[in-house]
């Protein structure tokens, strides 16, 4: 029974932080894009004056989309319309199953791996998943009865099982250097030193693996500059033009959840996870007393920097509105929240200096230093993908299908003959 | 408890239907999954006595079984879409030019 | 416990079966098939063949059927096109008279078969264990199949062009 309740846990765990990404990404995407074409970014919506820059906008859609009217076109079939925006976004969500987000949580008799499911072939099984996603687009193109959704789902199904191939030869290179498919045993085999000050990462073992997969992982989520199939300009919007409302909404989250999921990827399998570089899992837990008051420092000092920054932006704001305007009390409200999170900081700091730590206490500590390292590198990435998105022009189709048969394909081969003959002369093949 | 009958019995009602689906439907793309069914019957069968019988034999031939059934499905496809292409029709009925 | 997942998984499997023969419209009755497909591999997983589940669902749910469904799209049958001349009654008797002989036959012998083998070892069906079989006893088979795929990619490629 504690089994199952763990397990449940474990999922709740990652689902939330998958789709607590959604309005993060939502959000990056918004400002950043504005940040690369030097402008400011949507930065009106607010909740009782407070607009955090942007991020109250996330909310406002969500209003937008589930009041829209949700057309269904006249001669569609109703059923498979209604059915295809669920296969793409909860489909999609069972990959996170064998996500590792931490080191096993061991004290007293506990030792619980921090993934949902231990598979053996963790590899394999996002692969399966991911092969399922191209239902969701084919449906959808299929029964929109439009030849612009056709079109685009036909050439968005044979983009995504065109770089299928490159995507799982370059994880062939991963699974020989590493030797095993499970997720939890290659993050945690990133934790030792390579020629003695190198993290032992995938980037550096695999770099053209690295380069192979994260092309194939654009590649894989419909980004620029792999977006023909709903690039805006070019064929209306692909496969789901006819969708409106919810079942749009749908569409865009799965599209983000999958960029959340081939981060993690990225991170568990080429960054070390949730690997803190240079400090594996027991020199967190021995000296978990020191790292508990250093991120307790780092918080407070994050939070007096940001209590100065909102300080300076009430003095700013002053008067700026028109008298009883409530987004005049932006500053003041935000400036109260800092103060009290470094309040809160300088407490911990007192109270964890005078007591000694329990044993399930450093693990705790190790695990929030674990999880905080994949989360960040897990934002990287998520980021990259946006930076790239808004920097790099789009392929042509043509281009696109010769880039993954031509050149990718090749690549990936080279890679992994290249590996069994490093592997072979290091002595370490047949291991 | 679940035993080795119960995954024969499922194994042998699939593999019907599919011979129901080949024997009984005109439709040229019907008969095609319904091979497609019965070779997934097959597998069930093999990966059953596998592991009933602790050896893993059968998983490896599943496995071919799979990379076999891909490469019939490509070729049965293509062949397919070039019936179409000449005959506008896909009624195995239609076929008949060899009778008589 | 166990009985009942195995219970909604078959009915699961055979009602996708099902809908896959009698529905007219080929498209509904390759998702039903895909369905179908999927609670297979749970029973994959059931039995603890841990490889030959993802594969099922790389292969098979991923990989075929949507070429399949890719065909049946392609193909674009209207309503006119896909009305089959149904099978003649006698025909359809004689069939069915000897598929149910078949049957009954065939369920009579897999009731003899013996209980089997009831513990498995925690790495059975792993990836490691199914690569080192298929390098040591089945290599010649293992190798005579990437020709096959060759032949089979080398084929498919001939037969859609237009011009040789």
């Amino acid at each position: 029974m504690t089994v199952l309740l763990i397990g449940f846990g474990k999922a709740v765990f990652i689902w939330a932080l998958a789709l607590t990404c959604i309005p993060v990404l939502i959000w990056f995407e918004r400002k950043g894009a504005a940040f690369i074409q030097d402008r400011v970014g949507p930065n009106r919506a607010s909740i009782l004056g407070i607009r955090l820059a942007g991020f109250i906008h996330n909310f406002s859609d969500v209003v937008k989309l589930l009041t829209k009217e949700m057309m269904v076109p006249a001669h569609t079939n109703r059923w498979y319309f209604t059915f295809a925006p669920f296969v793409g976004f909860t489909v999609i969500l069972f990959a996170f199953a064998v996500i590792p987000w931490a080191d096993n949580l061991r004290f007293g008799g506990w030792d619980i791996p921090m993934q949902v499911s231990s598979l053996n072939g963790g590899i394999l099984f996002i692969l399966a998943i991911t092969s399922l996603e191209v239902y969701g687009m084919i449906i959808a193109g299929w029964s929109s009865n439009n030849k612009f959704s056709l079109l685009g789902a036909l050439r968005s199904s044979a983009q995504m099982i065109s770089y299928e191939i490159p995507l799982a030869l370059s994880l062939i290179g991963v699974f020989m250097v590493f030797g095993t498919a499970q997720l939890g045993e290659i993050a945690r085999s990133q934790g030792d030193l390579l020629f003695g000050f190198l993290p032992k990462w995938g980037i550096f073992l695999q770099p053209l693996g690295f380069v192979v997969f994260l092309t194939a992982a654009f590649a894989e989520t419909n980004r620029n500059p792999f977006d023909i199939p709903e690039g805006e300009s070019e064929i209306v919007a692909g496969y789901h033009t006819e969708y409106s409302g919810i079942r749009f909404a749908l569409f865009y989250m799965g599209e983000y959840v999958a960029i959340v999921l081939a981060s993690a990827m990225v991170t568990t399998l080429f960054f070390g996870g949730w690997q803190v570089p240079y400090l594996p899992t027991e020199r967190l837990t021995v000296n978990a007393d020191t790292v508990l008051m250093v991120m307790l420092l780092v918080g407070a000092a994050l939070s007096l920097v940001s209590a100065v920054l909102f300080i300076g932006y009430d003095k700013k704001l002053r008067g700026k509105w028109p008298k009883g305007d409530l987004r005049n009390q932006e500053g003041r409200i935000l400036t109260v929240f800092a103060v009290g999170a470094l309040v809160a900081h300088a407490a911990a700091l007192v109270y964890f200096g005078s007591i000694d730590l329990p044993e399930w206490g450093s693990a705790t500590v190790a695990l929030l230093a674990q999880i905080g390292a994949f989360v960040l590198k897990l934002l990287f990435f998520c980021w990259l993908f946006i930076w790239v998105r808004w920097t790099l022009p789009r392929f042509r189709y043509d281009q696109l299908m010769r880039l993954s048969w031509k050149s990718l394909i090749p690549l990936a081969f080279a890679n992994i003959f290249i590996t069994g003959l490093i592997l072979l002369l290091v002595g370490r093949a047949g291991s | 408890m679940v035993t080795i009958h119960h995954y024969m019995v499922l194994s042998a009602v699939l593999f019907f239907i599919g011979v129901f689906g080949v024997l009984f439907r005109r439709n040229l793309i019907v008969i095609f999954m319904s091979i497609e069914l019965m070779l997934n019957a097959v597998n069930l069968s093999f990966v059953t006595f596998a592991r009933y019988t602790q050896s893993m034999d059968g998983h490896v031939v599943a496995f071919f079984i799979m990379a076999l059934a891909a490469a019939e499905a490509a070729i049965g496809l293509a062949i397919l879409v070039m019936i179409f292409r000449n005959r506008s029709t896909v009624q195995a009925d239609d076929l008949s030019l060899m009778r008589d | 416990m166990e009985l009942v997942i195995f219970y909604t998984l078959a009915a699961v499997s055979v009602a996708g079966a099902l809908l896959m023969v009698t529905r007219k419209n080929p498209l509904a009755g390759a998702l039903a098939l895909v369905v179908s497909m999927a609670a297979l591999a749970a029973l994959f997983a059931m039995l603890h063949a841990e490889f030959v589940f993802l594969l099922q669902v790389l292969l098979y749910a991923g990989a075929i059927m949507v070429l399949i469904i890719f065909t049946i799209m392609l193909l674009n049958l209207s309503p006119q096109e896909l009305k089959e001349r149904p099978v003649g009654k006698l025909k359809g008797l004689v069939i069915i008279a000897a598929t149910v002989v078949g049957f009954i036959g065939f369920i009579r012998v897999l009731l003899q078969l013996p209980e089997g083998v009831r513990f498995v070892s925690p790495t059975f069906g792993n990836i490691e264990e199914v690569g080192a079989l298929m390098l040591t006893s089945y290599l010649f088979p293992f190798e005579v199949i990437s020709v096959l795929l060759l032949v089979a990619i080398v084929g498919v490629v001939i037969l859609a062009k237009k011009v040789i």
